[in-house]
């Protein structure tokens, strides 16, 4: 917990004072050091809910359904980031806030697919079926994502760009922003874990409250 | 499909079951003999319905075993719909087909053999003879109990489960479903049925338990009840 | 243990059963369809469509259609069955739960198809273009099974779920999105609009992949989910 905070401050300290400014664009491509690490952490929750939903379906364990669910919120929420991120990004550089680019297009969907995901588990009947029926949903998105940035990157080639110019994300780099990208991209993994590993606890405390009501429920109806 | 000898035609060990909360079945144990009607009384809620879901292989218990028949439902559950036939609360059935048809279709599903003569015979057995062209939406509630008794019962199954059978039926029906019960006392048949009307289930019962707190508080032969020990485990239910 | 039989013959049984329930109710067929109609009747007046303009958006038009027609029937697959616990009763036989997925995918293409091809020709009168190219009946097909091989495993998912009719298209319109885009270039390709650099074919190639994928995926999930 405290070193992710130590790594996050240093992390701030490092993409807004210790980074050179970018020549053409300015202070506006610091976002990179936030919009990249948002980006891959996202696809990281995506896969993680990928694993925990296999392993619930095969060991029906409630631990994996926390792993899996808890993995989706985190994954929605740096989703969400890298959609707000991204056009602000784009503006300067490609001269709009938005484009039908196969990245953005794929993001755009993973993030409806995900808070599908979330949905179906808050109006499912009951705990358990809300669980195994998100994991379904865990495994087919993930399985669709290659699928979709395929379709989209060959629609996309068919099509006329609107606005294509200025740099490219991963373009040619100083040494110091590359450092900054890959400090940044560490921190913000290490606060994902952390993160992942308290809203887990956080359910499995829940799980155990509930559990303990219950049983209190029960015993309460027996000896009355 | 004949039972294996010596083995019983039902046995539970340790079933836990929870859809999130708080847990419905807490450990339960149950064993249920050939020739022999159980009734398990409890009140709303006490886990009825999902014990009979969990014995005709619909439910995976979150832990414990299920063996109908000596056939252990978590290596092979499709032999064990074969063996049992279910009466639930709702009928289950399709509205837009007629009598026979379901019958068809149903007994198809089982591949079963002689299917015409067996729907002729379920169609009898559960007198909807005249109206075996009629489509299920055309019957009254308790004549689609009946067709839905006769679908439940097609395949002669050796373990029946009902799931308060008795709602909706009319005395004639209910007569031909009693008759039912009376083959498991030849040892061919076992029957699970869970109720909570007292009268009709005690008539019935070879045997009696009642489910609470999410396991079997009380078990006895339906002769030498102790009816103190099983009211108060009922009634500690009801709170 | 009865083999390739055994698997098979449940599934002709359950679509059978389909049919003739549709048959008689005639709700899914019919009402799909026209709203079909209804949708172009709507895109129309949206987008203004000119005989400049129809060769571009004709193609998206028809999907629009197509797929939300396709989510009306495929919301129906499961609601009748579960309703009068008829899902309940079939899940009770002995048969295999990859029987059940298939026998109601089965049904749900075949009524997707008789509705598109009851459609096609309107559409190519209405937007004068020909409806007969191998290539658009291989768009047709490759994507309808898709939308149905996705379809029956969702509106299993959806209708357990308290919000069914809102949970079934914000599931599956996500998932389906690249057969959309598939079926909605070879579309273009096929009735001649083509800037389709690649070629209607690098499409059909794309969506036949997606229902492999999805056609040994979503069996699969569904006999796991339907034990609970």
């Amino acid at each position: 917990m405290a070193a992710a905070g130590l790594l996050m401050l240093a992390n701030t300290y490092l993409i807004f004072m210790w980074a050179p400014t970018e020549a053409t664009l300015g202070h506006v491509q610091r976002i990179l050091y936030i919009h990249v690490p948002m980006a891959w952490l996202a696809f990281f929750a995506f896969f993680v809910v990928f694993v925990g939903s296999v392993m619930y379906l095969w060991k029906r364990q409630r631990r994996w359904d926390a792993l899996a669910s808890s993995a989706a919120e985190l994954g929605v929420l740096f989703t969400t980031l890298v959609l707000i991120t991204g056009p602000i990004w784009a503006k300067p550089v490609w001269g709009v806030w938005w484009t039908w680019d196969a990245r953005l297009t794929t993001t755009l969907v993973l993030w409806l697919i995900y808070v599908g995901y979330l949905m179906l588990r808050s109006y499912g009947v009951n705990r358990s079926q809300g669980a195994l029926y998100s994991a379904v949903l865990g495994i087919v998105g993930f399985v669709d994502v290659p699928i979709v940035y395929f379709a989209v990157d060959w629609w996309r080639t068919q099509h006329q760009r609107l606005v294509i110019g200025g740099a490219t994300l991963e373009g040619n780099l100083h040494p110091d922003m590359r450092t900054t990208l890959f400090f940044s991209l560490a921190s913000f993994t290490l606060l994902f874990l952390v993160l992942l590993w308290q809203r887990v606890s956080m359910k499995r405390t829940e799980t155990e409250l509930e559990a303990l009501e219950g049983s209190q429920e029960l015993m309460g109806g027996r000896s009355v | 499909m004949s039972p294996a000898p010596g083995t019983p035609a039902i046995e539970a060990t340790g079933l836990h079951k929870s859809f999130g909360v708080a847990p419905v079945l807490r450990g339960l144990d149950l064993r249920v003999e050939w020739g022999r009607v159980l009734v398990v009384f409890g009140a709303n809620g006490s886990g009825k319905t999902t014990l009979l879901r969990l014995l005709a292989a619909q439910y995976r218990p979150d832990r414990g075993r299920v063996v109908v028949g000596g056939i252990d439902r978590s290596r092979d559950p499709s032999s064990i719909r074969r063996m049992i036939g279910v009466v639930a609360h709702q009928p289950m059935l399709y509205q837009d087909l007629t009598c026979r048809e379901n019958l068809t279709f149903f007994g198809r599903m089982r591949g079963l053999n002689d299917l015409p003569r067996r729907v002729d015979e379920a169609l009898r057995r559960v007198g909807l003879e005249a109206r075996r062209h009629r489509r299920a939406r055309a019957l009254s509630h308790g004549m689609q109990k009946r067709l839905a008794l006769g679908v439940a019962t097609l395949h002669d199954p050796p373990v029946l489960l009902l799931d308060e059978p008795a709602s909706g039926l009319d005395q004639e029906a209910l007569a031909g479903l009693r008759g039912m019960f009376s083959s498991a006392s030849g040892g061919r048949r076992a029957v699970v049925m869970v109720t909570h009307n007292l009268e009709r289930g005690l008539e019935w019962a070879d045997e009696v338990a009642v489910l609470s707190g999410g396991v079997i508080a009380y078990k006895a032969e339906r002769e030498g009840l102790d009816e103190g020990r099983f009211e108060e485990a009922y009634r500690g239910g009801l709170r | 243990m009865r083999g390739v039989k055994g698997l098979l013959w449940p599934v002709f049984l359950v679509a059978r059963k389909d049919l003739l329930v549709e048959f008689r109710s005639r709700e899914v067929v019919i009402g799909s369809a026209v709203f079909a109609v209804t949708l172009v009747v709507i895109f129309n007046f949206a987008l203004n469509i000119t005989p400049e303009t129809v060769d571009i958006l004709a193609p998206g038009v028809l999907w629009a259609a197509f797929s939300f027609a396709g989510v009306l029937a495929m919301s129906r697959a499961f609601v009748t069955e579960k309703d009068q616990g008829s899902l309940e009763g079939l899940l009770l036989t002995p048969v295999s739960r990859d029987s059940i997925y298939f026998g109601k995918m089965l049904a749900l293409f075949i009524f997707m198809t008789a509705v598109e091809a009851a459609l096609l020709p309107v559409f190519a009168v209405l937007f004068d273009f020909s409806a007969f190219s191998p290539t658009l009946v291989g768009a047709v097909l490759l994507a309808t099974l898709g939308f149905a091989a996705v379809g029956t495993l969702f509106s299993a998912v959806a209708v357990n779920t308290r919000s069914r009719e809102i949970m079934l298209p914000i599931l599956f319109f996500p998932v389906v999105s690249p057969v959309i885009i598939g079926a909605v270039e070879a579309t273009t390709g096929a009735i001649g609009a083509g800037v389709s650099a690649a070629g209607p074919g690098r499409w059909l190639q794309l969506m036949a992949v997606f229902d492999a994928v999805f056609l040994v995926l979503c069996p699969w999930l569904f006999s796991l989910i339907m034990e609970e």
